[in-house]
């Protein structure tokens, strides 16, 4: 009995096959793009906890200064006592075709973190000379004058090498960034106030913590991947639905020849699970490429943004293809529960054919109406009282589920009034058929609101980041040159020759601290006219600049203004080492995720005293002489040196990337939706013919009817698009105010950018067009043929 | 025992005009072997009373008892299994599972139950005029094409009660004569009892006995009927 039930079941596929490819391939995009971004997360989270094992702030606790370096003569007093320090010296030096980060430690005694990675080595080399990376950080390097050997548990863009090798190769001779703890403190050891006051021990974990600092990030991709994933299930949805209802009179049939319902449901679960199973292993599949194909995208972006070391390279991880497999049957309980849900209500003598859809479809457009109607009230209550990033989340789920609701209401009212408006029968029938086949359509619909209102909302978030971005760039980066010193010794004699010769040296100074209980950095700002002129502020106090030279205030990037809450003027900051300071005004800091504070030169000089000059920028009228001259006299290699058009370009590439993931889930997303609207069109074909056939017998000509079926799909799709414009718009609003607010600490102003609206259109007149022409041209080619069955059969 | 047996049936369909009183207090009875024609206006309740027989509507009143077995009392699971084994059904129209060709078709209902016998059916799809048809699909076959392997297939299975709702109305006179033929010809050389509904009364006719149902009641009942 289930075999035959089964087999009569499975028959309607092999009748329909354009259907279960569309239902295949819903699944199978649906899981492909969720557990994509999952695997993608997954990575960059195992990379960061390798790297927390090792880098700085690691899984031991250390000793650090305020200037970044310690002298080795308080090494020395703090070993002698018994404390278990070990000398770490991190730098940034150019090897090869890479800039990475230099690690040097002392393999003895140091903490047993890096003992993964000391592991694969052999002592001898590591005293050599020898440097070890990871491979991906090999492949980047290329040909370099170091000898590297391939070390998997080194995080990529680290090198990582004895404490003397590195102090030659960053001719740092006898420096030391900080004193790693190796081991627990004896009871006998003399306090650190008694040994090096000046030293401060920083906790395991306390310092920037990679993990919590790329989350809104790996958040962005989650909600990204979810909406791709509820995309897919439309499709999957409206491909299981339209099944049920061409098999109703299978089912009646069935159930009149004595299949118990029982087994008809639990048949019909069977199949969907089977296709589930199918689709789901091949969405894995896809998945697995697509995440493959990002990850290097996504790896790039987190290095520029965040500094977070990530391979390029993915590993296959037998736990995700299980938790995506099991949202894939998640999914397609979901999107098939509610026809399993109306056949086991069906009475056995349901009608064959679908009941009068409009009478039906009243009650459903009502309940789709009120449901959008509390999502937008729940969008309202989020906006007015939500905080966090998840509220955020939230609101944006709001929003979208709140107009994807509303769709068939609205294309209803529409269709409805452009049916008074027509002259004429054709006209006339043609606004009823569009407003009577709406509900089959209704799911397609959403879906291409969903992408497009998506589409519209992050593509103008984006542009208008952008152009918010560049002109800040534009004012922030207004040095010609900036170079790096390798040494304390090379800033002093870089400091004594550029002076003379360039219209202002401005040093780069900063120390590392903690800001209103945040990881944060303060830098030092020379009084000069590079920055009076250009710094765009946020609500500055009067008479800022010559406030913050004269030491009377800090100003704070506008991260920490909005984090902290800080209002200029009235707030106070408490500042390590100088006590609480009044705010003066934030800045826009933009790409940066820590914390950060301008101090006056000459307060932060008595403050932080002995703190290394990083970097130089050089105001100079003449670029290329000056970099030449560099060149010539310190020897200085090109990684050293920028000019202004390298780091404008640098900065642009990294925001650039930043963002193109989300292009790339964007363009999917649409795809997606395109292709539920063919699903959609191309199995209401088959059932259109009755509806068409009467036209036909009246006297209109299939090529007629065919043109008319595509106007209807693209007048529905236009409608769609206009509907999607201000839901995108308001999207970018709680992207830019809310989200962005959150997730990286600043609020920009929206844009509008109609060009790209416009394309969109186009781009989504297109794939409706698309989508439309297959069935459309198939009745007009089988036109008669297929239009006379209609009356020969009666039905 | 009876193959069917009616006892004061009562229906009415709710509508937009208000309640419609279907069947009013109708009984009837059909034993093996008999074969019972029901007629009736178009409208006058004739596939109602076919659908409650079969199980696949409730009367609101009355006991409704197949091959003995009180459907009322059965579950949902039970009409099922009864139907399966012992009713063969013929609807007015959408009888057939559009995604299988006829071959399946008429074989379907005699899998469903256990009971393929392929001679049988060999037989049956040479009777019904069939056998150039068998690897076509039910929307490439005319209607009346469409009755026949209905027909056949409630025959293939062998049912001990079959209820036929105009099996006949797609067919010219002479193909439904033959029909009608094979149908009763079965009815007497394997017991079975047949329901039929038709409006022709030269097929009614044929039958032995003959009932009309008017204002939810029989006019006029097989012998031995209440
Ligand atoms: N599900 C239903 N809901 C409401 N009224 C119904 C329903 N099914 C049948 N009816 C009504 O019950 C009455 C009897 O219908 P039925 O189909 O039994 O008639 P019939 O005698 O088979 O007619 P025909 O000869 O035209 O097939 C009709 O008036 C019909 O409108
Ligand atoms: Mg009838």
């Amino acid at each position: 009995m289930i075999r035959t039930t089964l087999a009569a079941l499975l028959s309607h596929w092999l009748r329909s096959p354009l259907q279960l490819v569309m239902l295949l391939t819903g699944l199978a995009l649906a899981t492909a793009l969720w557990s994509g971004v999952q695997a993608l997360n997954a990575e960059a989270r195992a990379a960061y906890a390798t790297a927390e094992g090792l880098l700085a702030d690691g899984g031991t606790a250390h000793l650090e200064h305020p200037s970044g370096q310690i002298a080795p003569a308080q090494f020395v007093a703090l070993r002698r006592a018994g404390w278990p320090v070990s000398p770490v010296l991190e730098g940034r030096a150019q090897i090869g075709a890479a800039r990475v980060t230099l690690l040097g430690i002392d393999p003895f005694s140091a903490p047993a973190a890096a003992g993964p990675a000391l592991a694969a080595s052999d002592l001898g080399g590591f005293f050599g000379g020898l440097g070890y990376a990871h491979p991906q950080t090999l492949q980047d390097i290329g040909a370099a004058d170091m000898s590297l050997r391939p070390a998997q548990a080194v995080p990529v863009g680290v090198v990582l090498a004895d404490i003397a090798t590195v102090q030659a190769l960053l001719q740092a001779d006898g420096q030391i960034t900080r004193l790693a703890l190796s081991g627990p403190l004896p009871p006998t050891a003399p306090p650190l106030v008694a040994l090096a006051p000046n030293l401060r021990l920083v906790a395991p974990g306390e310092g920037a913590d990679l993990a919590g600092l790329t989350d809104s990030f790996h958040l962005n991709l989650t909600a990204f991947g979810l909406l791709a994933f509820a995309v897919g299930l439309f499709i999957v949805h409206s491909a299981v639905g339209l099944a049920f209802e061409q098999r109703r009179a299978m089912f009646r049939t069935l159930r009149a020849l004595g299949l118990p319902l029982r087994h008809l449901t639990a048949c019909l679960a069977a199949e969907m699970a089977v296709f589930a199973l199918f689709a789901g292993a091949l969405g894995l599949g896809l998945g697995y490429a697509l995440a493959a194909a990002l990850l290097p995208d996504v790896a790039l972006t987190l290095r520029g943004l965040y500094g977070a070391p990530v391979p390029g390279a993915l590993q296959f991880d037998p736990l995700w293809a299980l938790a995506g497999m099991g949202m894939t049957l998640a999914g397609t309980a979901l999107a098939g529960g509610q026809a399993l849900w109306r056949l086991w209500h069906m009475p056995a003598l349901a009608p064959a054919q679908p009941r009068a859809w409009a009478l039906a479809s009243q009650a459903a457009l009502r309940g789709q109406g009120l449901a959008g109607l509390g999502f937008a009230a729940g969008a309202v209550g989020l906006w007015a009282m939500g905080s966090g990033l998840v509220a955020g989340f939230g609101l944006l789920a709001c929003v979208l589920l709140a107009a994807a609701l509303a769709v068939p209401m609205l294309l209803s009212l529409a269709l409805r009034m452009s049916e008074r408006l027509a002259r004429g029968p054709v006209a006339q029938w043609f606004w009823a058929d569009s407003r009577q086949s709406l509900p089959r359509l209704s799911l397609a619909m959403m879906a291409l609101m969903l992408a497009l209102s998506a589409n519209i909302g992050v593509g103008t978030m984006v542009a208008s980041f952008r152009a918010t971005f560049i002109t800040w760039l534009d004012l922030r980066l207004v040095a010609e040159v900036n170079v790096l010193p390798r040494s304390q010794s090379e800033a002093l004699a870089l400091q004594e020759f550029l002076t003379p010769r360039a219209q202002a040296v401005l040093p780069m100074q900063r120390v590392d601290a903690t800001l209103a209980g945040q990881p944060a950095q303060i830098y030092a700002m020379k009084d000069h006219a590079t920055f009076r002129d250009n710094w765009p502020l946020i609500a500055p106090v009067p008479d800022v600049w010559n406030r913050l030279a004269a030491g009377d205030g800090v100003l704070v990037n506008e991260q920490l203004y909005r984090r902290a809450g800080l209002q200029p003027g009235a707030s106070w900051l408490d500042v390590p080492g100088l006590g609480a300071l009044p705010v003066l005004g934030a800045y826009p800091d933009y790409g940066n995720p820590l914390a950060q504070a301008v101090l006056g030169q000459e307060i932060f000089a008595r403050a932080y005293p002995e703190t290394p000059i990083r970097q130089f920028a050089i105001r100079t009228a003449d670029a290329p002489a000056l970099i030449d001259a560099l060149q010539d006299e310190f020897g200085l290699p090109l990684g050293q040196i920028t000019d202004q058009a390298q780091a404008k370009a640098l900065s642009l590439a990294i925001f650039e990337r930043t963002f193109l993931i989300t292009g790339a889930l964007n363009i999917l997303t649409l795809a997606v939706a395109a292709l539920a609207l063919f699903a959609a069109l191309s199995t209401l074909a088959g059932m259109r013919l009755v509806q068409l056939a009467p036209l036909w017998a009246l006297g209109l000509t299939p090529r007629q009817l065919a043109g008319l079926e595509l106007a209807r799909a693209l007048v529905l799709g236009a409608l769609v698009m206009v509907l999607a414009l201000p839901v995108g718009l308001a999207l970018a609003q709680v992207l830019l105010a809310v989200i962005n607010v959150q997730a990286f600490g600043w609020r920009l102003p929206l844009q509008a950018f109609p060009a790209d609206w416009a394309r969109l259109g186009l781009w989504a007149m297109l794939a409706v067009l698309a989508a439309a022409a297959l069935p459309a041209l198939r009745l007009w080619r089988q036109g008669p043929q297929a239009l006379l069955r209609v009356f020969a059969l009666e039905r | 025992m009876s193959a069917l047996e009616l006892e004061h049936v009562s229906k009415s369909f709710d509508s937009a005009e208000g309640r419609v009183q279907v069947l009013r207090d109708l009984s009837l009875r059909l034993e093996a072997g008999q074969s019972l024609a029901l007629t009736g206006e178009s409208g006058s309740g004739k596939s109602t009373l076919l659908h409650i027989a079969a199980g696949l509507e409730q009367a609101d009143q009355g006991r409704v008892l197949v091959a003995g077995q009180e459907i009322g009392a059965l579950g949902e699971a039970g009409r099922a299994a009864l139907r399966r084994g012992h009713v063969g059904l013929v609807f007015q129209q959408f009888n057939l599972i559009p995604s299988l060709n006829v071959a399946a078709n008429l074989a379907f209902q005699a899998r469903l139950s256990g009971r393929e016998d392929r001679a049988h059916i060999r037989d049956l799809a040479a009777a019904l005029g069939l056998e150039g048809l068998l690897q076509r699909y039910p929307e490439q076959l005319s209607g009346g094409q469409q009755q026949r392997v209905a027909i056949g297939r409630c025959l293939a299975a062998r049912p001990a009660l079959v209820l036929a709702d105009e099996p006949t109305g797609n067919l010219d006179e002479a193909t439904g004569e033959r029909v009608l033929d094979l149908m009763l010809g079965l009815t007497r050389a394997e017991g079975v009892a047949l329901l039929l509904v038709t409006h022709s009364p030269r097929l009614a006719a044929r039958c032995d006995g003959r009932a009309h149902l008017r204002a939810g009641v029989l006019a006029s009942a097989l012998d031995g009927a209440p």
